[in-house]
């Protein structure tokens, strides 16, 4: 009998057929549900996004950065720069704010790159900090305490007249009913996207590298290819995310677009709670994010207390973080890329 | 015709030569066994063929190619396989997928291309059985088989073995040898640096002496072993 390989499981079959249920619901969300819930979805998603991206850059390429405030800020201040200075309409600039952090990605790895763990680290924070110091340099956008869309700019945005009559809403809830449709398609394409990546050979290469660069290197895998790929891939991603989010707030300052605590501290805690080094753990960290967020936002310091102290409790107790936990438990797998040779001399006993 | 050359390559770590001014050639289709004591510099020779480690200077022909100064990735792609005398595993990869990572990138060709290549590599080596078990979860003996087959993998002219046969069973030993000789007998260069002397002889048809980092003996097997230098090192050793 001949060999032949799959990755398919029963589960990610029903997981499957479950996902396209659900991203019917959260298409259609905004002809049900009311503003509230479609600003904390938006919320929730491009949280996501950024956890994904963070995940790809540190828990496939072994690259932990924790500078990725630089994509979004970039991102966000290209939006507004060809918004304000030239007139594009925001939604596609949205693509501005990516190719943006994609151009200050080069520089940045080009120095990250010579430096190694926690260094590597340390070097992506200070070029977040040297591009924020940068931009509040940046009179045309307000300086150091930021700037707003234009007015006429928000309202006459692609595709608002058409959700204003559509849904019945007014500009301000047609605004955020657009951003969140659009932060579902980031979503779903970055989390489709970087499946792809995985099953590709390209993601075996990234395992491999993950788990043993010099092992990789005498295999024929290019490292420092597979390193450059995933690192501007994620800035790119980070940097439309970065574009999307402040298109929705229409309000921007250096201090909130290059937050090292909002853009990166969160997204850490995201994907280590959730699972590093899975797809499915910042989709659980990110619900688990938003929960205790909601539950404890009143609280002020304490709420930041009760995320670092579950960080760390998560980190000891389960370093696989809840979906780790899981699916170690059940063997779970919503997004299998495990190969599985079957058939030939596997196909009557198996280990 | 060689296949390998190496002109006065040397090494130091700090004070410490490791490679000391190594002249040799291997030639096509040859299969060259090296010896030494614990510390010679067998390994880090390896690491000078295949660009993991950097020459101090000398000069290292690939088929008539310089690849003295070219990356241990582009060494792979011109031919040059490995194994590692620490298996070096990609842990949370299956057996079958660390084999395709070799294979994919090794030869740059798809998955599917590959696949009963990879499947015939496991049968041969043995672990077919262990096709989807993750690589981490493997045995001492398990491992240091991956790392033959992964090295098989990329498909090289020119295979460097380190110390594969230590520990196994004569059986276990009677297998590995047939499955070097059959490698061999498929054309590709082999060397192999063993401890293990009664299996190395019954597949080098050369041996090389390394002590100190000097190649202090190069020739037939036979010769080699009865000669002063080899007799002292080996004093005491089983021969
Ligand atoms: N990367 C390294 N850095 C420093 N010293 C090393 C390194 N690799 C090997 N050595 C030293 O070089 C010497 C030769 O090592 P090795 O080539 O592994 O010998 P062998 O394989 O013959 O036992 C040893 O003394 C070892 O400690
Ligand atoms: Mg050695």
């Amino acid at each position: 009998m001949a060999y032949s390989v799959t990755t398919q499981t029963p589960a990610s079959r029903i997981a499957a057929i479950a996902g396209v249920i659900l991203i019917s619901l959260l298409i259609a969300l905004p002809f049900f549900a009311g503003r509230g819930t479609i600003q904390d979805m938006f919320f929730i998603l491009t949280m996501l996004v950024l956890a994904q991206f963070w995940n790809l850059l540190a828990g496939y390429g072994g690259l932990v950065s924790i500078g990725q405030q630089a994509f979004v800020g970039t991102g966000a201040y290209a939006l507004f720069g060809v918004v304000i200075l030239w007139g594009v309409d925001p939604v596609p600039a949205i693509f501005c704010a990516g190719i943006a952090a994609l151009v200050i990605a080069v520089p940045t790895a080009f120095f990250a790159f010579r430096l190694n763990g926690a260094y590597f680290a340390i070097g992506t924070w200070v070029i977040a900090e040297v591009v924020r110091l940068l931009v509040a340099q940046w009179k045309m956008l307000g300086g150091g305490t930021g700037t707003s869309l234009p007015r006429d700019a928000t309202r006459d945005m692609w595709f608002i007249e058409s959700i204003e009559s559509t849904l019945g809403l007014r500009s301000a809830a047609a605004r955020d009913v657009l951003a969140y449709w659009l932060a579902l398609v980031l979503a779903l394409a970055t989390i489709g996207g970087i499946y792809w990546l995985l099953r590709t050979r390209r993601g075996l290469a990234l395992a491999a590298v993950r788990d043993n660069t010099e092992a990789a290197k005498s295999v024929g895998v290019d490292a420092g290819r597979m390193k450059w790929i995933v690192f501007l891939t994620s800035a790119f991603g980070t940097g439309l995310a970065g574009g999307l989010i402040y298109m929705q707030k229409a309000r921007i300052s250096p201090d909130a677009a290059f937050s090292v605590t909002d853009w990166t501290a969160y997204v850490i805690f995201i994907v280590v709670i959730g699972g590093i080094g899975t797809i499915e753990g910042p989709i659980i960290g990110v619900l688990v994010f938003f929960a205790l967020q909601t539950l404890l936002a009143d609280f002020g310091s304490w709420y930041l207390m009760t995320l670092g102290v579950l960080a760390v409790v998560v980190m000891l107790v389960a370093p696989r973080g809840l979906w780790g936990l899981l699916s170690e438990q059940t063997g779970l797998h919503l997004f299998p890329i495990r190969r599985r040779l079957t058939g030939g001399k596997l196909a009557s006993s198996e280990e | 015709m060689s296949i390998l050359s190496l002109k006065s390559v040397s090494k130091s770590f700090g004070a410490l030569t490791v490679t000391d001014d190594a002249s040799f050639d291997v030639l096509q289709g040859q299969a060259l066994g090296i010896i030494g004591p614990n510390g010679a510099g067998k390994s880090t020779l390896f690491n000078l063929i295949t660009g993991n480690v950097r020459a101090d200077g000398g000069s290292i022909h690939f088929e008539g190619r310089d690849v003295t100064r070219a990356s241990a990735m582009e060494r792979c792609l011109i031919g040059i396989g490995r194994s590692f005398q620490i298996p070096q595993p990609f842990e949370k990869l299956t057996v079958y997928e660390n084999l395709l990572v070799a294979a994919t990138h090794g030869r740059n060709l798809s998955e599917a291309i590959v696949r009963d290549d990879c499947a015939d590599i496991l049968e041969r080596t043995e672990l077919i059985r262990r096709a989807n078990v993750p690589a981490g979860r493997l045995s001492l003996l398990e491992r240091k088989r991956l790392e033959l087959a992964r090295a098989m993998a990329t498909q090289p002219k020119l295979l460097l073995l380190d110390e594969i046969a230590g520990g196994l069973t004569e059986g276990e030993c009677q297998a590995l040898i047939r499955t070097i000789k059959d490698i061999h007998a498929r054309g590709v260069t082999i060397i192999w640096i063993e401890h293990v002397l009664h299996a190395l002889t019954s597949v080098v048809e050369r041996l090389l002496v390394l002590d100190f980092g000097k190649v202090i003996g190069l020739g037939d097997p036979e010769e080699i072993m009865a000669s002063r230098e080899v007799q002292e090192i080996y004093l005491g050793i089983e021969v």
